[in-house]
């Protein structure tokens, strides 16, 4: 008896209507420097494709403080400032006001966001500055070794929580975009992940509406993105996906807070 | 052209003076005695006017990062403190200065350390002229005596930011801030309308690379070139930008060195001293960096000794005597602390310390 099996070609499954992810024209060739299984690649190449897509890359600067993705500037193709650590929303803001017509962003980690930058985030938040911020939230200092950070949850380890963080002496996480819904000044405010195709798809979506919303000019477009820091958090980028969807997802919801300058959640 | 006179406030100069300079936006926070360059901007609606761009920043540490934001885009950006508040500017300073980017920086200098008192002072020379944040750097700093030089230091702190790409520091004081004289003004320098230097973030169009404003070199020798390209920079300014004032000091046989304030006080010391037949002389600074080394260097060839007289504990003699090299004696003398020395006061000294001996 013989068995007919009808090898799979590779050029059955790259298909336009498979397509999740590719590789936008708007990343650069240079060698990303996040480890492998971080999410920060992948809101990279999202970023870059909405800035494709939209036609806007003669029209957009980004800003990239201190933190893992410092580096941005390496990696998608479009003009760049390098801030110092927390001071994006500042730099952001001095960029807006002498070219309000410019599509401006922020990529801000959790430290540089919620710690470090919090007054320069609630203030640009309060003013309405109309610009994107883009949130990477890992719950810990992924370019210095993986230190607590603002978002890191009660009880988890990190090189400084060595023993778990103790709210009653560390402090709590803080959940800085419910926060800034509350503003005036913020006109969109979601949470998404990266970690599966479908996610990826809302996150793009999520993106590409804060960057379109700048037209409107009626305030700040807030994304974070929940990531893994896997090699911070000392876990394979599978577990540390899985450990993210238990713990992180649990304390930091995904969904949209505020849509159109009006609270949803 | 029928000439335009005003009496202002040294801080009020400021502020016009921007405005008429064609700055595309002031970033700054209040702190006294320097409030009224933002009070008279606000007042002085220049987003009518020319455009300009003006806001109230939630502190001095985002201020800064705005300057350095809007100068990134190339604009003329103006910012203005005062001591406590400059110190939060530091960090802000140091990456402006490693990406090299041109601003203008107004420090009407109070009393110090800590929050120290709200009366003129010189105190922030070191931080002013040595660098200030962390990192080899400089500003290019420049010292005006008269309200009409704090209005007339404005355009040329923009020409020479934009001619070496580095902040340029105004630094003043609160007597100088405060006190109101006649002003001429200058007439409306248009703002740029056209950016056509190559190296602004205003958006990667076809023709061009792209740009990036960084202070950031992770590679050590990558960071050690922007050191050279940095104190090249520095070296040209030594070379070309040094400005002062000499006050009878041709027949100079003793020298009084001082800026600012203190040299509006030094001048009235000279004419004490010609009465009492001493043969004194003034050299007033107007660049505090690069400073005017190569003249005292010179003068300590013919002079006796010189008076390095400062609202401080005495920190520009450092400077006059790394001139002079040991070749005459250089001493301090100096009101602090909020208090301002009295002609007399500088009189007394100058005989004690510098002719007397």
């Amino acid at each position: 008896m013989s068995i007919h099996v009808k090898s799979m070609d590779v050029k059955d499954i790259i298909k336009e209507e498979n397509l999740v992810y590719r590789k936008s024209p708007l990343m650069t060739d240079n060698v990303l420097s996040y480890c492998p299984g971080c999410g920060h690649g992948t809101v990279h190449n999202i970023i870059a494709e909405v800035i494709e897509e939209l036609g806007i890359q003669s029209n957009t600067i980004g800003v990239a403080p201190v933190g893992c993705s410092v580096l941005a500037y390496e990696f998608i193709h479009i003009d760049w400032l390098q801030a110092a650590h927390g001071r994006a929303p500042a730099v952001a803001t001095g960029l807006k006001r002498v070219m309000p017509d410019k599509y401006i962003f922020t990529y801000q980690g959790d430290g540089d966001l919620a710690a470090i930058g919090t007054n320069e985030t609630i203030h640009v938040c309060n003013r309405g500055e109309h610009i994107t911020i883009i949130f990477i939230n890992n719950g810990i200092y992924g370019m210095t070794g993986g230190q607590m950070a603002p978002t890191t949850l009660e009880g988890m380890v990190s090189s400084t929580s060595p023993y778990g963080r103790d709210v009653s002496t560390m402090g709590n996480p803080i959940k800085i975009t419910e926060l800034v819904a509350q503003l005036p000044g913020t006109y969109y405010v979601t949470r998404q992940a990266v970690h599966k195709p479908g996610n990826v798809r809302k996150t793009k979506k999520a993106i590409r509406k804060a960057f379109e919303n700048q037209e409107l000019k009626k305030g700040v477009s807030f994304v974070e993105v929940v990531s893994n820091c896997n090699s911070g958090w000392k876990m394979t980028p599978v577990k540390a996906n899985k450990w993210m969807e238990e713990n992180m997802f649990v304390f930091y919801p995904l969904g949209d807070i505020k849509v159109d300058g009006e609270l949803v959640k | 052209m029928k000439k335009e006179f005003r009496l202002l406030k040294g801080n009020e100069a400021v502020a016009e003076a921007a405005i008429r300079a064609g700055a595309d936006a002031y970033f700054g926070y209040p702190i006294t005695p320097q409030s009224e360059v933002l009070e008279y901007l606000m007042l002085e609606k220049p987003e009518e006017r020319t455009g300009m761009v003006v806001l109230q920043a939630e502190s001095e540490l985002a201020a800064i990062n705005m300057v350095f934001g809007a100068a990134g885009a190339g604009r003329r950006v103006i910012t203005s403190s005062s001591s406590p508040g400059i110190s939060l500017f530091q960090e802000g300073i140091s990456y402006i200065a490693s990406a090299e980017l041109p601003c203008v920086i107004v420090n009407v200098v109070r009393g110090g350390p800590g929050l120290g008192t709200i009366q003129p002072s010189q105190a922030d020379y070191f931080q002013a002229t040595k660098g200030g944040g962390h990192g080899d750097y400089h500003m290019l700093v420049l010292a005006p005596a008269f309200v009409q030089e704090m209005a007339d230091f404005v355009p040329l702190g923009f020409k020479l930011a934009f001619k070496y790409r580095t902040p340029v520091m105004i630094l003043t004081d609160g007597l100088i801030g405060q006190m109101m004289e006649k002003v001429e003004l200058f007439e409306q320098i248009p703002r740029a309308t056209e950016f056509d230097q190559d190296w602004v973030a205003t958006g990667k169009t076809p023709d061009r690379e792209r740009n990036i404003i960084t202070s950031l070199d992770l590679q050590a020798d990558q960071m050690e070139k922007r050191n050279h390209r940095l104190q090249a920079k520095y070296k040209k300014m030594q070379e070309e930008e040094v400005r002062f004032e000499e006050i009878a000091c041709e027949d100079a046989e003793y020298l009084m060195v001082a800026y600012g304030s203190s040299a509006r006080i030094c001048q009235k010391t000279v004419q004490l001293a010609r009465d009492r037949g001493i043969k004194a002389g003034l050299l007033r600074p107007i660049t505090l960096y690069p400073f005017p080394s190569n003249y005292l260097q010179a003068k300590a060839e013919t002079v006796k000794g010189i008076l390095s007289v400062e609202m401080n504990a005495g920190q520009m003699i450092e400077d006059v005597r790394l001139a002079v090299n040991g070749k005459i004696p250089v001493e301090h003398y100096g009101r602090f602390g909020g208090m301002v020395h009295s002609p007399n006061e500088v009189m007394e000294a100058f005989e004690e310390k510098i002719v007397k001996p």
